[in-house]
This record gives structure tokens, sequence and C-alpha cells, in this order.
């Protein structure tokens, strides 16, 4: 925040101290709000990952220490779900951000009057729900209602006979496609506001001085987003870790695509395992405040400065 | 002119009567909750006739639960869990059943009630509502499984399944000659389970030996005769493509429409294929000349000369423990399963009756030609095991013996076996 210039010294300490109350007031129930509905959540799973617990036995609860931790850290199947997570947590983002970024440098230098529109319609996958969009995939993939089979069987590998769902590559490739397709949009809006954030004059000086386009934006462009590409890839990240929907519905963890969302559901919802189920999602939020870590860590952004709060 | 205004006002007395009548009802009537699975409109015409037949000491009112079973189970289970008392009269899947008695969440059934709801019912659905020798739930209407065929199909086989019951064996090899698709459930869902079950059972082997243990003293029975047999059934079918490529995919309507087109031959379903495939050619979507071309038969046997044991399902009323009216909800529970409305519930909605007098009315043999040998199959029928930890049982059933084509009599039984037994020690994740 800015300091308010000039005055004397007892009222600008006065007025300094009457904003920051201001500021808890406003801030202040947000904050309670947030508490209630993330700290308490999370401090009372991380308590009933301690406990062999199982709902429909409410009796039988029993504290049980770590053993609950050693049960999923040593089994196969976790490791299993964390690698398929991982899996497409990075080829998401990958093509995400080359997708995104190619979209918004077309946004970018898109003729004026073509933008607005050029946006919207780039926007529209990101504004379809996702069980909906899971749905008008699966269907578009399915061995008996689905056309994708008929379109395309000119490809090699691709017949009426192939059953998209039935193996592991083609079910997973169906669902990242269907992530990519429908979170790019978000991705390139995020680096469309990081492009239109590069100093026009740095990009003018540049091409004076004779650098190419490849040069002007590997030296220019690209380093002046760092914070827009770094937000893009952080929250995109964090999204893509907690993939569930789309794997949900299209194939519930059939064919070794069971991500580690999925197996805390059906862990703690489908067993009603809810000890065994809190560790798995103890350990998926580890997880998540990892990414965090090494993404801020990776692109040595402070979150504020990228504000413009430096 | 003025007859539509007629109209309107007409409309617009109702839209004002209504809320004021559903105001009134609220004054001092008891209001029971039935919440009801997803079906054709039959559960929420039953609820309003026998708040009619109840004359104003209760009122049922519905509430719809998600479309697949374990959804069902999920959110039923977490609202038990937290004493909804909401709960009155509730739609249960009967392998659930057991996993909801066993703590308590059911309220119990009066001997007497007990005694008045068995009689005349058939013995699957009396079986599905029991729990450690005690009845806990109230047989509402009960599913099995039939062998429905293309008669073309069979008769170049040289079969006639309606007089003569026919084997897997038989049913694999006309549809391996014949390069036709067989209409079984492969997915991994429920409906392999309901097939692996119905297997090892006709092959007189029980998938769980000691249902009623505790968790970590089940056994399964898989290691045996009976579940090498239903192994090498469903890896031959998945292995050989004889139930077409859909096959790892196939839920019950998907297996329906493989078996509507051309290379349809046998399939495996419940009767609600018969209703839907008949929908469809009243709307024009299929020919006429299918429905002439379908026959139906008992389900298949593993070994020659020895019933099958077909899958048994349907729908049981459970009465909630933590409801404030449970003498009212036992009532209409009992005003819901009369065989009048029973036989209603099937003509209209083509689910079929567990009370055997039911069978005997005109409407449902007119709308089913197959209700005898619905009873029948039902008179036959096994549940799956029955055990609180079903979930587990199910889930790794479908894990491990999922895709077909990767099923193995050799290896298949032990490691479901292995599998389970970890996962219900606490041992291993599902």
């Amino acid at each position: 925040m800015s300091t308010p210039t000039g005055g004397r010294g007892r009222g600008r300490s006065d007025r300094a101290r009457d904003e920051a109350r201001l500021g808890w007031w406003l801030a202040g129930p947000a904050f309670v709000v947030m508490l209630a509905v993330t700290v308490y959540p999370i401090l009372q799973a991380f308590f009933d990952s301690l406990f062999s617990y199982r709902l429909t036995a409410p009796g039988d609860k029993a504290f049980n220490g770590g053993r609950n931790y050693v049960v999923v850290l040593s089994d196969p199947v976790f490791w299993r779900a964390f690698l398929v997570t991982l899996v497409i947590t990075l080829v998401t983002v990958l093509v995400e951000v080359i997708l995104g970024f190619f979209l918004a440098l077309v946004m970018h230098r898109a003729i004026r009057s073509l933008r607005g529109v050029l946006r919207t319609a780039i926007l529209v996958p990101y504004g379809i729900i996702t069980v909906v969009s899971a749905f008008a995939w699966f269907y578009a993939f399915d061995i008996s209602s689905g056309f994708v089979n008929h379109w395309f069987d000119w490809v090699p590998g691709i017949d009426a006979d192939l059953n998209w769902f039935a193996h592991q590559g083609t079910s997973l490739f169906v669902i990242m496609a269907s992530e990519i397709w429908k979170t790019t949009p978000f991705i390139s809006l995020l680096l469309l506001a990081g492009l239109s954030q590069v100093p026009g004059e740095l990009e003018e000086a540049a091409q004076v001085d004779g650098a190419t386009w490849a040069q002007r934006l590997q030296r220019v462009v690209l380093p002046n987003m760092r914070a827009a590409i770094m937000v893009a890839v952080l929250f995109r990240a964090l999204d893509a870790f907690r993939i569930f929907d789309n794997v949900f519905i299209m194939t519930n963890g059939a064919n070794g695509t069971t991500v580690l969302s999925l197996l805390a559901y059906r862990t703690s919802i489908g067993r009603l395992e809810i000890g065994l189920g809190s560790a798995i999602s103890v350990l998926l939020f580890l997880c998540v405040i990892g990414i965090c870590f090494v993404a801020i860590k990776l692109f040595k952004v402070d979150l504020a400065s990228a504000r413009g709060e430096a | 002119m003025r007859r539509r205004a007629r109209h309107l006002a007409a409309l617009a007395a109702l839209a004002v009567a209504l809320p004021l009548a559903a105001c009134g009802a609220d004054d001092g009537t008891p209001r029971l909750t039935w919440y009801i699975n997803p079906d054709n409109g039959g559960q929420v015409e039953l609820a309003s006739r026998c708040t009619q037949a109840a004359e104003g000491r209760y009122r049922i009112t519905t509430e719809v639960l998600p479309r697949d079973a374990a959804s069902q189970r999920e959110q039923l289970a977490r609202r038990l869990a937290a004493k909804d008392s909401s709960i009155d009269i509730m739609s249960l899947d009967p392998p659930f059943i057991p996993e909801l008695s066993e703590p308590g969440f059911l309220a119990p059934i009066p001997d007497d009630v007990a005694e008045q709801v068995t009689t005349d019912v058939v013995q699957g659905a009396i079986d599905g509502a029991t729990w450690k020798d005690r009845l806990v739930a109230i047989p509402f209407w009960a599913n099995t499984q039939l062998l429905w065929y293309r008669k073309s199909v069979a008769q170049a086989a040289g079969l006639d399944p309606s007089s003569t019951p026919v084997t897997w064996q038989q049913v694999m090899d006309a549809a391996a000659d014949q390069d036709k698709f067989l209409g079984v459930q492969g997915a991994k869902a429920e409906s392999l389970t309901v097939w692996i079950n119905a297997l090892v059972e006709s092959a007189g082997g029980h998938v769980l030996e000691n249902p009623e243990a505790p968790a970590d003293e089940l056994r399964l029975g898989l290691e045996s005769d009976a579940g090498r047999a239903a192994a090498q059934i469903i890896g031959t079918i998945g292995r050989e493509g004889l139930g077409g490529p859909g096959l790892p995919t196939a839920d019950e309507n998907a297996t329906m429409s493989v078996f509507q087109r051309d290379r349809g031959s046998f399939m495996v379903n419940w009767p609600f294929v018969w209703s839907a495939t008949n929908a469809a050619v009243d709307d024009g979507t299929l020919p006429a000349s299918l429905v002439d071309d379908i026959g139906w038969a008992m389900y298949p046997q593993v070994d020659e000369g020895t019933d099958a044991r077909p899958p048994y399902g349907g729908i049981n009323l459970g009465i909630g423990a933590f409801s404030r009216h449970v003498d009212l909800a036992l009532e209409a529970a009992q005003c819901i399963v009369t065989p009048e409305n029973q036989a209603w519930y099937f003509a209209t909605n083509g689910n079929p009756p567990s009370s055997t007098k039911a069978y005997d009315d005109p409407d449902v043999q007119e709308a089913f030609p197959m209700a005898d040998v619905i009873r029948d199959s039902l008179e036959q029928a096994a549940p799956r095991p029955q055990t609180p930890y079903y979930n587990e049982v199910s889930t790794g059933l479908q894990e491990t013996w999922h895709p077909p084509a990767s099923v193995d009599p050799d290896t298949t039984p032990r490691d479901s076996t292995d599998f389970i037994t970890a996962v219900l020690r606490g041992e291993a994740l599902l």
C-alpha cells in the first residue's frame, strides 16, 4: 500500500493506524470465513487420518497412529495413481501453455475489430461445465454412440472397432485432450494479460537494434511475462493435479486411469473408510503445497509483484 | 378466445389453489419422506396412492436418489451416519442392506409385520431383505436376469432355449459359429459383479464362504472349481471377442443395443429390455420385426443339467432408524408393497413384483408375456454376497476381473482372493 505523503508526524501515524484498522475490518470477515472453510476441514482431515474409522461402524473408531499413512504409502495402487496424475499434469500443462501462448499471440496481434469476437470464441470451452464437457467427449468417443471412430477412420490405428475407453493409453489420451480443450482458453487469457504488460518501447528498441522476431520473443517478451507465465502454470498445475470430473465420468478409474482425487473419493466416499481416505487427502494436499513451492522457487517470482505492488 | 381465457383462468386458479392445498396439508399430518431410486414415475404415483389410502393419517413425499446403486448407497450411508431424521422410508438395493443394518441404521421390522410382508413372496426377495436371520427390510420388487435370444440365431444353432435350458458353452459356440456378438456386461461396474456372482453360484460355489463374519475373517470361495469355471467363461468370451469390441465398457444399456443390432445373438439382461425395445419400436427407431425375433428363457447353465442361479436384484424398503414416525413409516411401506400396487408397478414401470400373487394380474400377463419365466427365475435366483463389506468385495472383484480378456482361470481367482483379503484386512487400497 502506498503511504500518504505530507501532513504532521502524529497525524500520519493516526491515519496509518486507521487505515490498517479499516483494512482489517474490510478483510476480516472474509479471512474468518476462509479459515472456517479451509483450515478447519484440513485440520479435521488430518485428525481423522490418524484413526481407523469407518462411517458404517462408528463404534469401532480407534486411534492407530500413522498406520493409515504406512498402508497408503506402501501400496502400489497409490503410487500408480500418483504417477498417472503426474503424467496428466505434466502433459496437459505443457501442451496448454504452448497452445495458450500461441492463442494469446494471435489475440494480441489480431486486428482490433476482431479481437472481441476472437476472445469470446476462444473462451467458449472454458465456460462449459466440466461434467458436461466430460460427457460430451465421452459420448463422442464411446464405441456405441460415438462419431470419432467414423470420422477419423482414415487415421492409422483408428477403426470402427477401437474402444477408446478399454485401454490405458487411449483413455488417458481422451481424458487429457478434453482437459486441454477445456482449459487452454484460461491459460491464453492469463498469457494475453501478460503480453499486454510488456512495454511496447522495449520491443521497439530491440527491433531498432536489429533483433529478429525469435530474439525479441526470447530476450524481451518472455522475461517480461515471467509473472504471468508463472501464475498460469501454477494455477493450471494445481487444477490439473486435482483432476477428477473427466476421469470419474469417462472411465471411473478403469484400465489404470485412477488419479489421486478419484482414489481419495473412492476410499472415503465409496468405501466410507474415513480414516484411510483422509490420509490420502492429506497426502494430496501436501503434493499440491509441494507444487506451489516448486513453482514459486522455480520462477523466482514474488506473487505480490506480479500484481504490480512491489 | 373466450375459451382460451377461461382455460387461463382455470390454470391461474389452480396455480393459486395448489400451493394453498399443500400448505393446508402441512398442519398436523405427519409427513413421511420416501427416498426413491429414479424410475418412470411409478414410485411417486404409489406414494400418492398410499397417501390417499391413509385418509389423513400420514402424507408421503418422495426424494429422488442418484441414478446408480453405488451413489444411492453413498448418499444414504452418509445421511444415516449423521442420524438424518428426514429418512422415513428408503428404496434400497439389496446388496447394501447388511451394511446399513449392521450399525443399526434400519429400524427393526416387528414380527407381525415381517410375517405379513413375507407371505406369498418369492424366496430370492426374502433372502435379499434378511440379515443375520432377521427380516430387516420389506420386499418390494424383485429383479432377475433372463437369457434373451434372437430366435433366428438360436434356430440356426439348433437350440431351443425356451424348452430345454442352454449352457454357456452352447451359447458361446453359437455366437462363434455364426460370427455374432454375445450380450454380457463386461464394464468395470456393478454389472460385472452381478455376472461373476451368477456364474460362480450357478457352478455350485459362493463368492464368500462365510458372509456374516467380521471383515478380517471373511473367506472367499473363488479358488474352487466354481470360481475357475466362472473365470473360464468370462476369459474365453473376452479373449475370443465373443462380446464384441465394446465388451470392456458394456453395461446393461450398451449390451441391449448390441443385442438389438444385426450381430445380436444371446444376451443376459434384466426385463427392462423388453419394455425398452418395445418403446423403441413404437418410436420407429427399431424395426417391428425385431420384437417377433426376440425369445426369452431361463439364465444359461454352467454345468449341463444343473439349474442356473440367476442374478437377483430389485428394491426393498428400509425404514430409517432415526425417523420420527417409525410406526407410520412401517404402515406406509406395507401399503406400498400390496400385491395390487406391485402388479401396477410392474405393468407400468417394468419392475417385476416380489409378491407371487401379483404375477397372476391380467395387466401383468399382457404387458410381460415372460412374467412366469421371471417368477420361476426369481425362485432360483441367488443374491450377491450379503455382507456389510459388500462394496469392498464387489469393487475388489471388478478390479481383478476386468477387462474380461485378462481373466484367466489359473490366476484370476487366486489374485482376486489375495487382493480382496488384503483390502478387507485394511492392508491395501482399492
